[in-house]
């Protein structure tokens, strides 16, 4: 199959490119020129084509919780919100720390995915801190990662062993950063909302006492540190003092981190409860200074899929976590391009050639000939409503359910092939 | 002050001696009158009470202390429920001496459905075993829902429209007319 | 009368004229008490559920006795012998006691939102009876009701809350309802039992009980619980009492008819010294019983409120 997209506005933050022109896809791979007549061609009139989304933080919940979440179906979802490849984290039942386990999800992907997945490994068996897992046979199964997300590595010398021993791998470790005995049974941000609706409170310090011992960390071996969902105002902070010190530290926030204030929790509605939880307007403003000083690398969606009765509960009952994948790309457009955050560039270089680099994914994250065919096709006057019926995810968990947004993927191309389009929806 | 196109019913003049006409309705079945307590219904029923209490002391020309009691139906409404936002306020009762073996009488400015006195009677129950019950009002304006009869009445007028008395206590001037 | 709420989740949602409609209603039914027959039928028909998540004998009890005062039929669920200990869920559990046609489910949950949970499921009206640290509306209603019968205001009355702040629900409810009437809050205790975003709320903070004391019209002494010293929020029982127990000497600098109120129950010789738990000023007996006469007003208005079916009020001559 060869596809030409025509009189395309082409973004590729890999080699600044912003131009009109029209983009050629033969065999999986872009290319200079196409050897035939194309089997395809799209116009691209008034839309732009980006390097397909790299979302590096997910939770596909496959294999043990397939009620919340599939490969199949997070795929879709994935491939809805413009997302060509995904992350997901070893949080699994059980959990991602043998190279079975990371085999059986390529394995399911290859056969029901719909966008390309790259397992992430635990740093510890079991996440449980305590023993490194067996972090090169993870590799040669094929992570890109080792992260015990959900979980902080709690005793500093297995992390310090962590950041050593991935070095030879060259991927990096992704830090969960929170320090559980001051988060301990809080559920909200610390502050007067919490106060008010007389819930247990998470301190910004309870990340950033960890952002900043795993700095220190990093600093002391030399090792890749990446850390996850940075929500803090200090957070931030501490990135961009261990970034001027040269150090290898990279990090990501999440949509609803630039979103979103905790004064969203106050109905106790859970789909507001996710961890690090919604922070204050100043942690908001820090987030977005963050992502335009480039101290925040990626934007990662965090998706964690739950079912309605999950999260139809007490606020404390409830677990953590919502979903992301088809509102990533929109938030983006209308949170921090529209409002003059970041550049378009910038923003897309944030989910695509950032990740791709911190990550070492080849050929991946740039629209250059020779690399893989994975683009977003994006129509910034594409104006929808996020309905609850729509939403592809097996799983409902989104607090933007009724946000109405303006701009979002129209096409998404995964190695060559149209993988959904709004007018067809998924493409099999 | 009532609307010129209202109907006047009763006048200050025709109030004031329909209140003596109570009394000595009330006093000619009443021989000892030391058996006899006052209750009004709040709110204009306590006023007109209260007129009434001075009225029978005058015409007796005696100076005993009558026992005298306020009550309130609200909490003893059938219709809860069925006011929608208007609730009615709940006002004082008190009647602060031993009902059982008086003559209590009850005191209100319209009798109409019933259903008030029906109320009243209830609020009386819960107080104790009074001698026995006796109604004055002021106004009988018929149309009875329920076999509730008064046994003083100052003025009968049968009608469907709505009956508004207004007493100078509370509304500045004596008057009852219709007012629908 | 201006209240029409199907629910009373707390008193942060209620306005200064619905807290007083409830205090103005509280007082005809206080008049019943002192009858033979403490009873009107206001509510007769009506089902009236308490649902308690969480021992507790006077709530409940108070909910109760108003209830059957005001004629309606009182059904008690607690934990340990309903199906709850079967793994039900709190919505489903309020589902299966709206379709056996409860009217008021009244609520008392260790964790806070339970109620709203319920109210945004259920047709039922849902009272709070207490939600982990969130509120508990109608203790703050009796205790604002308590201080209106003594002191006939609550305007510029300098009100003081001593103890766990941080984990009180009834702080956090008189808080709401005494500064929206106007008094002059403060709260005293360990830096560790008062929460730092507390002056948002328009209360001044004190550490020093003697400090906190000086010329106060009420002091509202809060239960202290055993288990925070677990958790080192402060260090003993004996440093506690040192630092925060309210005594006849303390007392001294507040002004002379001062009130002491305590939610209850007490733990005597620890947050309250036995010689002010039984002196004049302490007026916790009379809490208990506004309590049952504030609770009759709230079940009366929200019964009132509830089934609105557009009829007028119309005169029942």
């Amino acid at each position: 199959m060869s596809i030409q997209i025509k009189n395309i506005r082409i973004i590729d933050p890999l080699t600044k490119t912003d131009k009109i022109g029209d983009i050629f896809i033969e065999k999986g791979k872009i290319v200079s020129k196409l050897s035939q007549v194309p089997s395809k061609v799209i116009d691209g009139k008034n839309k732009i084509a980006v390097p397909g989304l790299i979302d590096i933080h997910s939770h596909l919940r496959e294999p043990g919780q397939e009620e919340k979440e599939t490969i199949a179906t997070g795929t879709r979802s994935a491939c809805k919100g413009g997302i060509t490849t995904v992350f997901c984290m070893p949080n699994t039942k059980p959990v991602t720390d043998n190279a079975p386990s990371v085999e059986y999800i390529l394995m399911k992907s290859q056969k029901e995915g719909k966008v390309n997945v790259f397992p992430i490994g635990c740093i510890t068996k079991n996440s449980q801190g305590e023993e490194l897992a067996e972090i090169g046979i993870l590799k040669k199964a094929g992570i890109v990662a080792v992260s015990d997300d959900g979980l902080p590595v709690n005793n500093s010398q297995i992390m310090r062993r962590a950041l050593e021993y991935t070095k030879m791998f060259s991927i990096p470790v992704i830090a969960h950063c929170e320090d559980k005995e001051l988060s301990k049974n809080g559920v909200m941000n610390a502050g007067k909302n919490s106060m008010i609706l007389g819930l247990r409170g998470i301190p910004n310090q309870s990340e950033e006492i960890m952002v900043a011992r795993d700095i220190m960390l990093s600093e002391l071996t030399a090792g890749h540190l990446h850390i996850a969902h940075v929500s803090t105002a200090g957070s931030v902070e501490l990135v961009r003092q261990a970034k001027k010190k040269g150090l290898s530290v990279t990090c990501e926030t999440c949509p609803h981190y630039f979103s979103l204030t905790d004064d969203a929790v106050k109905t106790y509605d859970t789909n507001y409860k996710m961890n690090p939880p919604l922070r204050r307007q100043e942690d908001v403003d820090a987030i977005k200074e963050g992502l335009a000083d480039g101290t925040i690398d990626c934007i990662a969606t965090d998706h964690a899929p739950h079912t309605f009765e999950d999260k139809n509960k007490e606020f404390d009952l409830a677990p953590f976590g919502i979903i992301g994948f088809e509102t990533l790309l929109s938030l983006v457009l209308n949170e921090l391009v529209d409002k003059k955050v970041l550049s378009l560039q910038d923003a897309i270089a944030k989910m695509t050639i950032n990740p791709a680099k911190i990550f070492s994914l080849k050929q991946r994250g740039t629209l250059s000939v020779g690399s893989i065919a994975d683009i977003t096709i994006i129509d910034t006057e594409y104006n929808y409503e996020y309905k609850k019926e729509d939403i592809l995810s097996k799983s409902k968990n989104s607090p933007f359910i009724g946000r109405k947004f303006k701009g979002g993927a129209v096409i998404t191309i995964v190695g060559g092939k149209i993988a959904w389009s709004k007018k067809d929806g998924i493409i099999n | 002050m009532a609307d010129i196109n209202k109907k006047i019913i009763l006048d200050s003049k025709h109030i004031q001696l329909s209140i003596t006409k109570l009394a000595k309705d009330i006093l000619s079945k009443n021989i000892d009158i030391s058996e006899i307590a006052i209750v009004g219904i709040q709110t204009r029923g306590v006023y007109l009470a209260k007129r009434l209490l001075k009225e029978l002391l005058s015409i007796k020309k005696i100076d005993i202390e009558i026992p005298f009691g306020i009550l309130d139906i609200t909490l003893y409404r059938d219709d809860l429920g069925e006011m929608g936002a208007d609730i009615p306020t709940i006002k004082d009762t008190n009647i602060p001496f031993d009902i059982n073996a008086k003559n209590i009488i009850l005191v209100d400015d319209v009798l109409y459905t019933g259903r008030t006195i029906r109320c009243a009677l209830d609020v009386l129950k819960d107080y104790g075993r009074p001698k026995s019950i006796q109604l004055a009002v002021l106004i009988d304006r018929g149309y009875r829902e329920l076999p509730i009869q008064a046994n003083f009445v100052g003025l009968s007028y049968y009608t469907k429209e709505q009956v508004c008395v207004e007493l100078t206590e509370v509304d500045g001037q004596d008057v009852a007319y219709c007012c629908d | 009368m201006p209240f029409n709420r199907k629910d009373l989740l707390g008193l942060q949602d209620l306005d200064k004229k619905e807290i007083q409609t409830i205090i103005d209603s509280v007082k005809p039914f206080k008049s019943l008490f002192t009858r033979s027959i403490k009873k009107a039928p206001a509510l007769v028909g009506k089902t009236v559920v308490n649902l308690f998540y969480e021992p507790s004998t006077r709530t409940r009890t108070s909910f109760e006795i108003a209830a059957k005062r005001l004629s309606a039929d009182v059904v008690n669920i607690a934990t340990a012998t309903s199906s709850i200990v079967k793994g039900e869920s709190l919505i489903d559990t309020g589902k299966t006691l709206e379709a056996m046609k409860a009217d008021i489910i009244i609520i008392r949950h260790s964790l806070a939102g339970s109620p709203e949970i319920l109210a945004k499921n259920l047709n039922a009206s849902i009272i709070n009876a207490g939600d982990g640290f969130h509120e508990h509306p109608t203790q703050g209603l009796l205790d604002l009701y308590t201080i209106y019968e003594k002191k006939k205001k609550i305007e510029g009355l300098k009100i003081l809350l001593v103890g766990d702040i941080l984990h009180s629900r009834v702080a956090k409810s008189n808080i709401w309802a005494l500064t929206k009437m106007g008094a002059k809050l403060r709260v005293a205790g360990p830096p560790t039992l008062i929460p730092k975003n507390i002056t948002d709320l328009g209360v001044e903070v004190f550490y020093d009980l003697d400090e906190a004391i000086k010329g106060v019209d009420v002091v509202n002494i809060l239960r202290i619980q055993m288990e925070r010293q677990q958790e080192n929020l402060f260090p003993s029982v004996h440093e506690y009492v040192e630092l925060y127990q309210v005594t006849s000497e303390r007392l001294a600098n507040a002004k002379p008819d001062v009130l002491i109120m305590h939610p209850g129950p007490m733990n005597r010789g620890i947050e309250i010294s036995s010689s002010v738990a039984d002196s004049t000023s302490a007026v916790i007996n009379e809490q208990v019983t506004n309590g049952i006469a504030v609770r009759m007003a709230v079940l009366y208005l929200l019964a009132a409120a509830r089934t609105k079916q557009g009829k007028k009020h119309v005169n029942t001559n």
